[in-house]
């Protein structure tokens, strides 16, 4: 029989409806959202679908609530998830930190415009990659992945749902508007080829159980409300009982470490990129997003014209490959960044990429990079 | 510890995590009355402590929340309805209780307030209004009285205050109370009352805070103000609460509001119970 | 009291019925000395103990249980759940404990 939750076939889909069709696929069952340019259909398709599937859609006031709600579902156990763009990620900020803290698994879609502030609402930007990494207050890490097609909204949306899963951590599916808006081709497998991943759960007796004890690899099974745990969560800063330990150094140390470290240890199992003819590129590429796809017609061209050029497409954007970035970089003799915005990555490549030159190739507003931009930009960047 | 021994000796010892007592509220304040009466409400219920979730967000009652032996979640400033929002709506068999201050749901989290009220989530909320900001050292807040004197107004208020049972009831919520901390039986009753009911429950309890507002306001000792409260509240059930404003001489008590309107998380079930039948029958044909 | 006397006779079953005993436990240490239980008692069971308890304040102490009616105002009015109330358990009616 052919399940309603997983479209099975081939379709002519928008990026923010296949992103849609990922997160049902994936288990989710819970969006709580707002509608904003250009994110406003993930949410529409959310609203319909859900109901289909016997889930919950709730358009909250504003954001900020949409993401509160989302992490009082995870807390129920169910999958949930938000979408949003530009203003509505800063207002998430807060109860980023929360879901941090709290390390409730969700998933957050920013289908990124142009800002500051209101910016372009109908225009493609990459403007949020480094809120998306710095914008709550304190230390934290979080995982981030930037599809480049309408079929990486999908497939990548499932991927983000498993890695909330398995670190409890929110996760950010970082597009942008015109991977949002295109429409492409869209396989969707069968059900019982979509690897769907679970959070732990504790395994000893409810009265035994410690909400914030984690295992060897950092991360804390998780009971959920209603299952007989009967635990505490909090924002402020807990022991692992949950109990608010607001002013041990200890505690505060040990707690903000593992947050960090759960994630930055396991860099190396999060981490995807793509390479393109980096063996014996001279000048690579890196870009991520809408961005790569230019950057990858530029590296074709450029090497029938007898330039080595390599991509190293960025699949995960946070945590940051610093280590394969600065490998890269000790075999090339220059790194170009076409990003669309005024210099964001450029600068974790800057410092992944140390003696090696970075160049900016910055583009802000209607149009994403020409591929012979990006040419004239390599060139320039091996004189 | 001898104090977690005696402790036990306490017929609500259960419904707390005693290792985490004595709570860090002052005292003579209203927050331990009031968490005492939600308590007692689910001891006379006997509520299923496995389907209870108890979630608040900043403030001194924000502390409520880790002191129930049950599921609980202390959110960011203002967000608790909006995260019991997603609770409730994700879990309906789960009983959802926000207890939290005027400050945290009626300034940073007025809007979620409204909203949750106006879609009738199936959630009970419990504000200890003591008219100020107290664990940041008494600033005015939504629903500081005109004059009062907090560390943010100097020369007296020149707010109005909200009036939180018109508030609430004009919001939409099916059931409104309000009480003071002196009113303890009468609190515990609403308590229970909105527990056993569906949909958007709201109960403002009137508390001291002997340590802040009331000491910088002159208004005595604990004893004092409840002397005071019993003094000036008058109890009168059904009042219009657009009448209900707290003035110097009087503070109107009791259950304004008592209706009965579908909840969300009820029409939602029977929303997706017709589309699905819908599809099912689509798909025979 | 005289003209209860003159109004009403005295039940017939008095001597036969034992009154409850209240058993009132306080916890003096999770006192922090609001006095709301002093105050509200409609009894006046409770006074002021003269010992300091661990926090530096005065406690309540039972100045008489055998004037409590067993109401729990003072249980249900503490923010501390430092005190409680319960029915005496007595074999024999709590009369002959005396």
């Amino acid at each position: 029989m052919r399940s309603r939750a997983v479209l099975t076939g081939t379709h002519f889909l928008s990026g923010d409806l296949a992103c849609a069709e990922g997160a049902i696929a994936a288990g989710c069952r819970f969006f709580g959202g707002y509608p904003i340019t250009p994110a406003t259909e993930i949410a529409e398709r959310m609203s319909r679908r859900l109901v289909e599937v016997g889930g919950v859609y709730i358009q909250m006031e504003d954001e900020i609530g949409s993401l509160a709600a989302v992490i009082g579902a995870s807390y129920t156990g169910k999958k949930a998830m938000t979408a949003t763009s530009g203003p509505g990620f800063s207002l998430m900020q807060e109860n980023i930190g929360l879901a941090v803290m709290t390390e409730a698994p969700l998933v957050i879609v920013n289908i990124m415009r142009g800002g500051p502030s209101t910016g372009q609402p109908t225009m493609p930007g990459q403007q949020d990659v480094m809120q998306a990494k710095w914008g709550s207050h304190g230390d934290y890490e979080i995982i981030a992945l930037a599809p480049s097609s309408v079929q990486e909204m999908f497939d990548l949306t499932i991927d983000c749902f498993n890695l909330a899963e398995s670190y409890r951590v929110p996760v950010m599916l970082l597009a942008d508007e015109i991977i949002g808006h295109m429409s492409e081709r869209v396989k969707i497998p069968a059900p019982e080829e979509i690897t769907i991943v679970d959070r732990k759960k504790p395994k000893g007796p409810p009265n035994e159980y410690q909400p914030f004890k984690p295992d060897d690899d950092l991360v804390p099974p998780m009971g959920c409300f209603g299952e007989g745990y009967r635990f505490h969560a909090t924002g402020l800063t807990h022991d692992e009982k949950g109990a608010p330990k607001t002013v041990s150094v200890e505690e505060q140390t040990k707690l903000v470490r593992r947050l960090c470290d759960k994630i930055r240890k396991n860099t190396h199992k999060i981490v995807r990129v793509q390479e393109v003819m980096l063996e014996d590129a001279e000048v690579a590429i890196l870009a991520y997003g809408i961005t790569s796809r230019a950057a990858l017609s530029a590296v074709r061209k450029a090497r029938k014209e007898g330039i080595k050029a390599g991509l190293l497409r960025l699949i995960t954007i946070w945590p940051f490959p610093t280590e394969l970035v600065a490998k890269m970089a000790d075999h090339v003799t220059a790194i170009v960044v076409p990003e669309m915005n005024y210099g964001q990555i450029v600068r974790e490549v800057e410092r992944a990429a140390k003696t090696t030159p970075v160049s900016l190739l910055s583009k802000l507003g209607e149009e994403p990079h020409r591929p012979s931009e990006i040419i004239t930009a390599m060139r320039k960047a091996l004189q | 510890m001898k104090q977690t021994e005696r402790m036990t000796q306490h017929p609500l010892t259960k419904y707390l995590r005693s290792e985490r007592m004595p709570h860090i509220w002052c005292e003579g304040c209203g927050n331990g009355i009031l968490l005492n009466s939600f308590l007692t409400a689910l001891d006379e219920l006997k509520v299923d402590l496995d389907k209870i979730v108890v979630v608040s967000g900043i403030g001194c009652i924000g502390r409520a929340a880790g002191y129930v032996n049950v599921d609980s979640f202390h959110t960011t400033h203002g967000r608790a309805i909006a995260f019991a929002t997603g609770v409730k709506l994700a879990n309906p068999d789960l009983q959802v209780v926000v207890i939290s201050g005027d400050g945290d749901l009626f300034a940073i989290g007025g809007n979620h307030f409204i909203h949750a009220a106006r879609r009738n989530i199936d959630i009970k909320v419990i504000c200890a209004n003591n008219f100020n900001y107290g664990m940041t050292g008494g600033q005015y807040g939504p629903t500081t009285p005109l004059e009062a004197w907090t560390t943010t107004t100097p020369y007296g208020n020149i707010e109005h205050p909200f009036n939180l049972v018109h508030l609430a009831a004009a919001s939409g919520a099916v059931y409104v109370a309000r009480w003071t901390a002196l009113h303890v039986r009468r609190l515990k009753d609403s308590i229970k009352k909105s527990l056993q009911k569906e949909g958007f429950s709201f109960i403002e309890v009137i508390s001291p805070c002997p340590t802040i507002f009331d000491r910088y306001n002159k208004r005595g000792t604990a004893v004092d103000v409840m002397k005071w409260f019993k003094l000036i509240s008058n109890v009168k059930h059904g009042h219009d609460p657009a009448k209900t404003e707290i003035t110097k001489s009087q503070i109107m008590v009791g259950e304004f509001v008592d209706v009965e309107r579908p909840s969300y998380g009820r029409l939602l079930r029977d929303m997706t119970k017709k589309v699905q039948e819908k599809l099912k029958e689509k798909k025979a044909k | 009291m005289v003209l209860s006397k003159k109004l009403w006779r005295t039940p017939l079953d008095t001597e036969k019925i034992s009154l409850p005993k209240a058993e009132i436990t306080i916890q003096p240490d999770l006192c922090k000395g609001c006095d709301f239980c002093i105050e509200f008692c409609p009894r006046k069971v409770l006074e002021k103990s003269d010992q300091l308890n661990k926090r530096g304040i005065y406690p309540p102490k039972v100045a008489d249980e055998s004037k409590c009616t067993i109401c729990g105002f003072c249980a249900a009015i503490c923010p501390d759940f430092a005190i409680s109330v319960t029915e005496k358990k007595c074999k024999e009616g709590c009369e002959d404990e005396k």
